[in-house]
């Protein structure tokens, strides 16, 4: 056993399976007529080519670290958190709540208020999956679905029937106060030279760094995250050691929903600057294919998070400035998501055989 | 409120019952078979789109509805490559199969037709139109009873019937077949099935393909019926209720028709009136909205009745040592 | 006594037939999984209307060869002829067609259905079901008199007790015209009442020109019921010999190679205090089932109590109530004080902190974690254990390496590193890891759970001695173990339980074996009356209404 090098299972088929969605989704390009390769520049030079480019395509990534991580937690207590959409929908819903609600004085401390309003929101919204699955054993993909609509129906209530300022017309909160308006790579020392004002991204990124970090520690270094990786791996073993599910599934769906919530401090409270429908647009799904294409693993996420924000940002440049929509992002999220996760035994178990094959003969040689 | 508006939400809740139903009964044969379907909202927007830019080119709803369907089983086959062939995470195989339907979809749709992601409006031979019942016009006017006959149940395109008639069908053969028999094996117990020397893998591409061809039916419905053709993300999660509804079923044929003719119902007394007020409370249309989603969670909770899924489902055939 | 008839019957039947061709013929049969042989040039011929046993421990490959004769597995090389017709196999579908029938280890059933759609399965006359139902429905009748194969034919599967699905699993065999059966350690899960019925059925079968391959590692059932007999050992066929010329000590010295000393040699044991003391213990399990109807036991320090039984008599559940992860009612008082056993403090790290290790009984599932690197299972249920912790928040993960070095080495774990994943290393070094980590905290109450299954000889005697080595420092052991053997050769105090309930205890030098035999069966009787210092249950059954 174990005869396949790690660099394999870490590296080389996630980089053939991105492969195989990029070429595919070339294809796709070519049936509709237009160039791949011009397509990809288009992308390169839109996402990567300028720091404006960067500045939008680090924003996406921020969101994207947001949820990949959120998936990561859950996958490793083996539950697939698929409402990261709702949990970060919710999540806008308590940083709004938390900066309208008080007149804060300055970004900072509003930015810690906005944290723990989010992160709670976030958390109260995988809660209740969590629960009926630990402790009633309905399956958490169907009811973390069901969250996603029903934050979708809450949200759309709170914003029509609550928020929305008097006589304003589209559903959305009032504006927040200029005061807890994050910085952006603009403003800071250092960096902020090369990139304008318009730029979105800011300093939600280094938060979303923080947290990789911060995960990685709880999955590898601590017993919490002993627990939660044994009871992931063995449900019986786990039940055995005297680890409560109950417990593994609560914290580890409520640090999921509470990093999912966290996004929020990124789109609502560092870019929108107002709450409005549908301002997650998608981020909470990207996350699983973020978390699947980085095995799970916070840098892997950062990196496929980088990797998700380059295609966004590039999508939208290629829907400026050709004929191809932005549509395009999200064939190739699914094809990414399809042969990194559902199709992943079509290239492993090849590959596995080629490299078992290969140290049986060196064995007998 | 008179007979006739009651009539007319019943009316609508069958319309809008009756996408939900095909797709429930689609997602029936996967999961009884032990495939797990969570794309059934994608193999639904898959079969919208072909069956309305086939129909819009050609004119002819049949053709379209030709076309709905190989969308959806082309989709359904992914599913099936992706569960049964390599094993790998159905429920990630099912979201993958929505978002390349999200995609795709408004893809080739701006690239055939440039309408941002729209086909062209239908007309004509284009749509599944209403049908009139034999007789339904001479008893309209016959209280109750010809009011029923003549508003209620006649007047609905042909899908709507095919629909219904698939109910009854769907049960025959799940409980009085060999191929029933053994489809309900192989979600239960799969090894029971594989050592009896009957292939797991071909009956379960069988029961992929049988959600494929409804879940096109369900979605060609949608274009060519209740609308005249197709629009970016017009599915608006119909294939996550038809989920729901399939779980409130505990994947039974009877039921499922119950389940999405209450959701339907509730879809059209929602559009109907936006704002109930109960005296005591006012239920905002939002939450009329989510109540498909809060009766499954509730459902799935387990305090009405639990739930059972097939005892399979979900995990790939592996043959043992 | 049957089984002297059925020998009889049997050598007559061979006699008679040996002129025909065999219904079986495997010539040189080989299959490799990867780098393991798991068959070798296997070659054997079975005369229709014989039963052949093939017998050898676990892992010997007996379950991989009847997979190639059932088409589960393609074999290497090697040719398969079925009554003197060369066979190809290449699935189920053709074994069916050849006339093959397999009732598995685990049964093959679905559970929501009845026993008719069972048997029909894949059987099916038509495309309608009502028809083949109702032929189903005249055939099992007739199969049931002529067999003993009593089944309600609408019972669900989920309903019926061990034996009777079993039962339907023969059904469903001869329901397909199957001539040849094969079964695969049929008697596992079976009580000996059950058994005997069992062989009953197999002789009915035989004199009806039936031809059985008996699959098992019980040198009894080998002796008891079939004509011939084959011997494997890793993946090879070691010997096929006559059953009736043959012994049960030449048996299991062909399976193991090597004359078997399963005698540990330890001092008498010198209990001191009670450790353990169970009172009344009752456990129902999520289907409402009583699994334990009133346990009481206690064990001393520096003494080995064994229990003894048939699997799935209620040890399983003694121990996951012992070791945390099961509830139950009654009372178990540790050095006297009372545990938990409902409540928040009756987990498994609980009970650790209590001084209660425990080797479970499968350390696949519960004791280890398989994708774990040792060292990760070196700590696996001590995770919390304040020596690992580096500081308040996070784990001292180089020193557990560390540690875990150490106790590879004294455990004698191969190879001793401590970074490689649990799921490479033998059996038996798995479970050296699982002694090493529980023996190491010197537990006042050891639990021990089937220390030795697919465990290989040279590790067993290891395990054994680190078992006695633990009982003379001090600790109270709790042996569960279905190998009679080991129980006698490790235990002080025997207990014997039967349907939830222990049936007899007493000293390990007065227990006789057909004594512990009856005591499985839950049967009393003269022979379990004349053990001496043994107490006997009031619900063990007088012999006669067996």
């Amino acid at each position: 056993m174990e005869k396949t090098p790690k660099w394999v299972d870490v590296a080389l088929i996630p980089v053939l399976n991105l492969l195989i969605a990029f070429v595919i989704s070339g294809i796709v390009v070519l049936l509709i007529g237009e160039d791949p390769i011009k397509a990809i520049k288009v992308m390169v030079s839109g996402a990567l080519g300028s720091p404006y480019g960067w500045g939008y395509t680090l924003y996406y990534a921020t969101n994207f670290i947001f949820t990949g991580l959120a998936v990561a937690v859950a996958y490793h207590a083996s539950q697939f958190n698929i409402g990261g959409e709702g949990q970060a929908t919710l999540g806008g819903l308590g940083v709004a709540l938390v900066l309208l609600a008080f007149p804060w004085p300055h970004w900072s401390i509003a930015l810690i208020a906005a944290m723990i309003g989010g992160a709670l929101f976030g958390a109260a919204w995988a809660a209740v999956p969590a629960y009926l699955q630990a402790k009633r054993g309905s399956h958490i993909v169907i009811t973390t679905i069901m969250f996603n609509f029903i934050g979708a129906s809450l949200l759309n209530y709170m914003l029509v029937n609550v928020l929305r300022p008097r006589g304003a017309m589209d559903p959305a909160t009032a504006r927040f106060a200029k005061e807890t308006y994050l910085p952006t790579f603009h403003d800071l020392p250092l960096i902020g030279q090369f990139f304008s004002k318009s730029v979105p991204a800011n300093v939600s990124f280094f938060i979303a760094l923080l947290a990789c970090w911060l995960v990685w520690i709880l999955i590898w270094r601590t017993k919490l995250g002993f627990e939660i990786r044994a009871f992931g791996r063995s449900e019986t073993a786990a039940r055995y050691a005297g680890i409560s599910p109950v417990k593994v599934i609560m914290v580890a769906m409520l640090i999921s929903g509470g990093l999912a919530g966290l996004m929020a401090i990124n789109n609502v409270m560092g870019q929108g600057h107002r709450l409005v429908l549908n301002s997650v647009e998608g981020a909470g799904f990207i996350g699983i294919a973020v978390a699947l294409m980085g095995r799970n693993h916070p840098v892997g996420v950062f990196l496929a998070a980088i990797l998700f924000g380059f295609l966004y940002q590039g999508g939208g440049e290629l829907a400026l400035e050709t004929t191809i929509p932005r549509e395009l992002i999200t064939v190739i999220q699914a094809l990414v998501i399809l042969f990194t996760g559902a199709f992943d035994n079509m290239l492993r178990a090849p590959i596995e055989h080629f490299f078992v094959a290969r140290a049986n003969a060196q064995k007998e040689a | 409120m008179d007979f006739a508006t009651i009539i007319e939400i019943l009316d609508s809740a069958v319309r809008l019952g009756t996408p939900l139903l095909l797709a429930c009964l689609a997602g029936l044969f996967s999961e009884r078979a032990g495939i797990f379907d969570i794309g059934l909202e994608g193999k639904m927007l898959m079969a919208a789109f072909f069956s309305g830019a086939v129909a819009a080119v050609t004119g002819n709803a049949w053709l379209g509805l030709l076309a709905g369907i190989g969308g959806s089983m082309s989709l359904a086959m992914v599913h099936g490559l992706a569960s049964i062939t390599f094993r790998g995470n159905q429920l990630i195989s099912g979201v993958a199969v929505n978002f390349l339907a999200s995609g795709f979809t408004v893809l080739i749709a701006q690239s055939w037709f440039q309408q941002g992601g729209r086909t062209p409006q239908l007309s004509g031979n284009g749509r599944f139109e209403p049908i009139t019942l034999p007789g339904a016009e001479a008893v309209k006017d016959v209280p109750v009873i010809g009011q029923i006959y003549s508003n209620l149940i006649s007047g609905h395109s042909i899908l709507v019937y095919v629909a219904f008639a698939m109910v009854p069908l769907t049960w025959w053969v799940l409980f009085r077949t060999r191929f029933g028999l053994r489809l309900r094996a192989v979600g239960e117990n799969p090894e029971s099935v594989d050592t009896a020397g009957v292939s797991v893998i071909r009956l379960r591409y069988t029961a992929v393909a049988i959600t494929g061809a409804l879940a096109g039916l369900a979605g060609t419905y949608l274009a060519t019926g209740l609308a005249a053709g197709f629009v970016k993300e017009m599915t608006a999660g119909r294939g996550y209720i038809a989920l729901a509804a399939l779980i409130f079923a505990k994947w039974r044929p009877v039921p499922a028709l119950g389940a999405t003719m209450l959701f339907g119902l509730l879809e059209a007394i929602s559009n109907r009136y936006p704002n109930i007020d109960l005296g005591v409370v006012n239920l905002p249309i939002q939450f009329m909205q989510a109540v498909p989603y809060i009766l499954t969670v509730v459902i799935l909770a387990g305090f009405i009745g639990k739930a059972i899924p097939p005892r399979a489902g979900g995990q790939p055939y592996v043959k043992e040592r | 006594m049957v089984g002297a008839q059925a020998n009889e019957a049997g050598r007559q039947a061979t006699a008679a037939l040996a002129t025909q061709a065999p219904a079986i013929e495997l010539k040189g049969i080989s299959k490799a999984f990867g780098t393991v042989q798991a068959n070798k040039d296997i070659s054997i011929r079975v005369m229709p209307g014989t039963i052949h046993g093939i017998i050898g421990e676990n892992g010997a490959g007996k379950s991989t060869l009847m997979s190639i004769l059932y088409g589960f597995y393609k074999a290497d090389a090697g040719e398969i002829w079925i009554k003197g017709q060369r066979t190809q196999i290449p699935d189920s579908q053709a074994a069916i067609s050849a006339g093959i029938g397999m009732v598995f280890q685990h049964f093959k059933l679905v559970q929501n259905f009845t026993v008719l759609e069972n048997i029909i399965l894949g059987a099916e006359d038509g495309a309608l079901l009502r028809p083949s139902l109702a032929k189903a429905r005249k055939e099992l009748k007739r199969l049931a008199e002529e067999y003993e194969l009593n089944v309600d034919p609408d019972e669900l599967i989920e309903e019926l007790s061990v034996g009777h699905q079993q039962r339907v699993e023969i059904l469903k065999a001869l329901y397909r015209q199957a001539d040849i059966l094969i079964l695969d350690e049929p008697t596992g899960v079976l009580t000996p009442a059950e058994a005997d019925h069992l062989f009953r059925i197999l002789d009915n079968l035989r004199k009806e020109g039936k031809t059985i391959i008996l699959i098992t590692h019980k040198l009894r059932e080998i002796m008891e019921i079939t004509d011939t007999v084959s011997v494997m050992r890793r993946g090879q066929m070691t010997a096929t010999v006559k059953t009736a010329e043959t012994s049960p000590e030449q048996l299991a010295e062909l399976m193991v190679g090597r004359k078997v000393l399963l005698n540990v040699t330890k001092a008498p044991a010198q209990p001191g205090k009670t450790v353990l003391e169970v009172e009344k213990l009752r456990v129902v399990d999520e289907d409402g089932i009583e699994r334990l109807k009133g346990i009481d036991l206690n064990i001393r320090a520096g003494e080995i109590l064994g229990i003894a039984g048939v699997a799935g008599n209620g040890q399983s559940e003694l121990l996951e109530v012992l070791g945390g992860f099961a509830k139950a009612t009654g009372t178990i008082r540790v050095n006297g004080e009372e545990i938990d056993l409902t409540g928040k403090h009756s987990d498994g790290q609980s009970r650790r902190r209590r001084g209660i290790s425990h080797v479970p009984e499968d350390r696949h599932h519960l004791g280890l974690i398989l994708d774990f690197a040792a060292w990760e299972n070196m700590i696996f249920g001590y995770h919390n254990d304040a020596a690992y912790q580096k500081n308040a928040f996070v784990m001292d993960n180089a020193g557990i390496v560390q540690h875990t070095q150490e106790a590879m080495e004294r455990f004698d774990v191969r190879p001793p590193i401590p970074t490689l994943p649990a799921k490479s290393f033998s059996g038996g070094n798995q479970q050296k890891i699982v002694l090493a980590r529980e023996i190491e905290r010197n537990p006042t109450l050891l639990l021990v759970g089937q220390p030795t299954r697919g465990v290989d000889i040279g590790a067993i005697e290891f395990i054994h001695k680190r078992i006695v080595e633990l009982r003379d420092q001090g600790a109270a052991i709790l042996l569960v173990s279905v190998e009679l053997d080991e129980i006698r050769s490790l235990a002080d105090r025997v207990a014997v339980m039967f349907d939830g309930r222990i049936m007899g205890h007493g000293p390990v030098e007065s227990a006789t074996q057909t004594g512990m035999g009856c005591l499985m069966a839950g049967l009393g009787g003269d022979d379990v009356r004349g053990m001496d210092g043994w107490t006997i249950s009031d619900e063990a059954a007088p012999e006669e209404t067996a």
